[in-house]
């Protein structure tokens, strides 16, 4: 029983979601959506704006209740728990900090919500304060504060309640690169230390990669794909989970020959050997080939297949190159390690493309 | 099929969110009985006896008015004077908010105050003083330019006291909305090489266009629903709202008054329309975010010192209004005897004293009930979904577009007899103050709330507030000024109130605008002058307590500048 409560701890079955403007018009955010998170995993729900995982993240937090479809958290159906006794706290893009209370009390307004005594409060928003590194700024406002340091407060207002989950919504998207790399390290740190569940919303694919247990993609209401970081950007299942986690390309070929366990597909007159999937493919069927800019080589050996330079990139640890290659533009990536020189090609100039081809998923176009 | 079946969890769950959380519920519900009870009813019960004859239902009423002369053309004055009104005032009001807001004039802290000042006096102050100066007596009019006339009272005297009454109107609905055009699309329409001119009229007034025909709008219905100014200068331009009221109290002619106001009704209620569902949706400024540069660069010298003339002649004729009632309760027999005396002092708080004390315990006890009710349905109506909801948000506004006639008529007829014998009481004049201003408090309200970003009220539910507890905790303290503001506001106009109120008010509960008409009437005009006065000072008193203990400044009181 333990042990199902901690493999099954949150578990959304059969949710949909369907908004009305009242007018008749209606539109189904989250189309029957089913997913299982473990205690203590970092989960993310990950995909583009539209997609359906905010409107998750707002069902489950209780803001928003579900059109059909369960939601039970430690075998316990909380469809009809309100959202002020789900104690789920939830870190918000805006922050929402309360803009008249100093940055003490924002901490500690659920604490007071909870008629905790004043030393009991005191001393858990110290603790606090403390572990998000925020001690001294207790009786600014949030007004006076930076965006880091918001952000922060808002961590700490939802930490301080001990939850056993904590949500948050796109809660990076308001701070600067380097800020954002090292706060999601920090939330990251806090979440293993303490043990809470986490979903998380977002649209930032390395966000996702670096954090999550368990990465949700979704896609106009529905969940694409499931699976550790690895998983998913190593074995995309379909080519918009390849293209939106790793920005692959796209190339166009055609079925040629079936064998027992790999296919050969040809183009630009070559073959190509794939491994196959759970698809079925008839031979001579177009199929698209997906491949990561990093499993992509060129070079001016007449080696592989031929492409013309459109525009190369310096970005310090790599260089990007981009393709023209079978009437479309691919993308080529290169490391610039120590004493790999950074091969130098003219705009316009013909270059030879090599394919990793381990690197190669097939998905039906 | 499906889609049916969605249709009806949709239809459960908002109810289901009205349900799950009980105070929500019982509040939605008292509200809406109470909206229902002093709003819809008394409409209901004017309306009926205006469309019914011997019992029966009979357009007989409307015929009549529409078939005499008589009533007829005090219905054209009605339209013709509000047309007049509208126009003017709307002028005045756009030159104030422009000088203000895109020409920066010197002075702009005075002239704004000017812009608002007309609307803390009492009704037909300006009448009163339109009197003194131009009237038969007139200083200037018969001392200075020794004329023997009555001119000023009929249109021409109407038009200037409601122009003067009503030019804040235009310039509270203008300012925002000029304020709220970026300067820097002025900036770039001269960049690409229009002229200031040329800027003005391809930019700036487009886009105060929807403002503008807004701003017209209501002061056309305040013109048309205005009671105190007309009685006293309209003279023999008879207007519908005075002859309702005389129809109805003086010649107790019931059904042809309650006829004569439900006519007042159709226009009113045509503006709240075109307001709530047409201007909104096609305004293009939204006053929510800031502009990202102050200094406009949009008005010439020589436009800015024309304004400056403007605003400052018609401030100094504002002030000479109040310059004029101030002397007018000194002076013994105005024009014929000008030594100073204090014994309209004596014989205004002799017979106004008791009245004075009256209404100011009515307004301090109806302000903060309708402060209080106009948030709580704000609220509701922002931040809440339910079945009905449009309904309640329908219903608080809709006070806002019945004239004080149709009310005051309404009120007498809904509430005579059991089992709401209320007519005499102080408790009907506590509701006609609540209900009729509780609008304002409930448009400030949810201008203020959709402000603050949802996520703050949620970030609270997710702590584990309840509604209750959120609503003390984080919305009120952020709504506090658009709340005071709606206190305020409340409190004017329940000092001032006059077109509704002078259907119910008794002896024993009086209002102290009655006396001063009554007083007029009888041309003790110190003594209304006194009283007037008075008037003004409680109220700004109050208006001075209110900041002082609130620590806002009169511009987010009257909500001026952003």
């Amino acid at each position: 029983m333990e042990q199902n409560n901690n493999e099954n701890y949150l578990v959304l079955k059969d949710i949909t979601k369907v908004f009305s403007d009242g007018r008749g018009n209606d539109v189904t955010a989250v189309d029957n959506i089913s997913l299982t998170i473990k205690k203590g995993d970092f989960v993310t729900l990950l995909g583009p704006s539209g997609c359906g995982k905010t409107t998750t993240l707002r069902m489950v937090a209780g803001f928003e209740l579900q059109t059909a479809g369960d939601i039970a958290l430690a075998d316990k159906l909380i469809n009809n728990v309100a959202p002020f006794d789900r104690n789920m706290p939830m870190v918000f893009q805006s922050y929402a900090l309360f803009p008249h209370l100093t940055i003490f009390e924002n901490i500690a307004y659920g604490l007071k919500i909870r008629k905790l005594s004043k030393e009991v409060i005191m001393n858990d928003v110290a603790m606090v304060s403390q572990m998000v590194n925020l001690v001294g700024l207790e009786n600014r406002y949030p007004g006076e504060l930076s965006g880091g340091q918001q952000q922060r407060v808002a961590l700490a207002r939802a930490l301080v309640l001990k939850p056993e989950i904590i949500l948050f919504d796109e809660p990076l998207s308001n701070l600067d690169a380097k800020l954002r790399i090292q706060t999601r390290t920090e939330i990251k740190r806090v979440q293993q230390m303490m043990g809470i569940t986490a979903l998380y919303v977002t649209h930032d694919q390395s966000e996702a990669l670096s954090m999550s247990d368990q990465i949700v993609i979704m896609n106009r209401g529905e969940i694409a794909q499931v699976g550790s970081p690895e998983e998913i950007y190593n074995n995309p299942n379909s080519s918009f989970v390849a293209d939106f986690i790793g920005n692959a390309n796209f190339i166009d070929a055609n079925v040629s020959e079936i064998g027992s366990d790999s296919l050969t597909v040809t183009v630009q007159g070559k073959s190509i050997s794939v491994g196959k999937t759970t698809e079925e493919f008839s031979e001579g069927e177009e199929v698209s080939l997906a491949i990561k800019p990093e499993a992509v080589d060129i070079s001016l050996e007449p080696t592989g297949f031929l492409g013309k330079l459109d525009v190369s990139s310096f970005l310090g640890s790599i260089t990007e190159y981009k393709i023209e290659f079978e009437n479309s533009f691919i993308i080529a990536i290169h490391s610039n390690t120590a004493g790999h020189t950074m091969k130098h090609f003219k705009m316009g100039e013909e270059v030879h493309v090599d394919f990793n081809k381990d690197f190669f998923h097939i998905y039906k176009k | 099929m499906a889609n049916s079946k969605l249709k009806r969890r949709l239809n459960k769950n908002s109810f289901h969110q009205l349900t799950s959380d009980p105070a929500l519920f019982i509040g939605v519900i008292l509200i809406l009985a109470s909206l229902v009870l002093f709003i819809v009813y008394p409409l209901y019960a004017a309306a009926k006896l205006s469309l019914s004859s011997d019992g029966v239902f009979s357009l007989s009423q409307y015929q009549y008015i529409f078939t005499h002369s008589y009533y007829r053309k005090s219905i054209m004055n009605s339209v013709m004077l509000g047309v007049i009104v509208a126009t003017l005032a709307t002028f005045v009001g756009f030159i104030f908010a422009y000088a203000i807001a895109k020409g920066k004039i010197r002075g702009s802290g005075f002239f704004q105050s000017m812009a608002i000042l007309p609307i803390i006096s009492p009704p037909f102050m300006f009448a009163l003083s339109v009197i003194l100066l131009f009237g038969r007596n007139g200083l200037i009019t018969a001392k200075l330019l020794h004329l023997d006339t009555s001119g000023v009272y009929g249109l021409k005297g109407l038009v200037i006291v409601q122009v003067i009454t009503m030019y804040p109107i235009a310039y509270m609905t203008l300012v925002g909305i000029l304020q709220g055009i970026d300067p820097d699309l002025e900036t770039c329409a001269m960049n690409l090489g229009a002229k200031r001119f040329k800027t003005f009229f391809t930019v700036t007034l487009p886009l105060a266009l929807p403002g503008i025909f807004a701003s017209w709008l209501l002061v056309f219905v305040g013109s048309l629903t205005d009671f105190g100014n007309p009685i006293i200068i309209g003279g023999e331009f008879d207007v519908l709202s005075v002859r309702a009221y005389l129809e109805f109290t003086g010649m107790g002619n019931l059904p042809r008054g309650a006829a004569l106001a439900m006519l007042l009704l159709v226009p009113t209620v045509g503006v709240f329309f075109i307001q709530k569902y047409i201007i909104k949706n096609k305004a293009y400024v939204t006053i929510t975010g800031k502009s990202s540069r102050r200094g406009s660069t949009s008005v010439t010298k020589g436009a800015k010192n024309g304004l400056f003339i403007f605003t400052l002649l018609v401030s100094l004729f504002v002030l000479l209004f109040y310059v004029t009632i101030i002397s007018g309760s000194f002076i013994k027999l105005w024009s014929v005897d000008w030594s100073l005396t204090f014994k309209h002092f004596v014989y205004a708080f002799d017979v106004g004293l008791t009245t004075l004390k009256n209404t100011l315990v009515l307004a301090i006890v109806s302000t903060p009930i309708t402060a209080v009710l106009g948030m709580v349905i704000a609220f509701i109506v922002v931040r809440k979904s339910f079945a009905g909801k449009q309904v309640l948000d329908f219903l608080s506004m809709l006070s806002y577009a019945i004239p004080g006639t149709a009310v005051g008529i309404g009120y007498i007829l809904a509430f005579n007899k059991a089992p709401f014998k209320l007519s005499g009481t102080a408790f009907i004049l506590v509701a006609v103050y609540v209900f009729r201003n509780v609008p304002i408090g409930v448009q400030g309200g949810i201008a203020a709330l959709k402000q603050i970003s949802g996520d703050i009220e949620e970030s609270s539910t997710n702590l584990g507030a309840s509604t209750a507890y959120t609503f003390r905790k984080i919305t009120l303290p952020l709504v506090r000024p658009a709340f005071f503001a709606g206190a305020t506001f409340a409190f004017v106009r329940s000092m001032t109130a006059i077109s509704a109120i002078i259907f119910l008010v008794s002896a024993r509960w009086n209002h102290l605008t009655v006396l001063i008409l009554a007083q007029t009437e009888i041309m003790r005009l110190g003594a209304a002058s006194v009283l007037s006065f008075a008037l003004i000072v409680v109220i700004m008193v109050f208006t001075f307590i209110i900041m002082k203990l609130t620590g806002l400044k009169q511009s987010q009181i009257f909500g001026t500048t952003n």
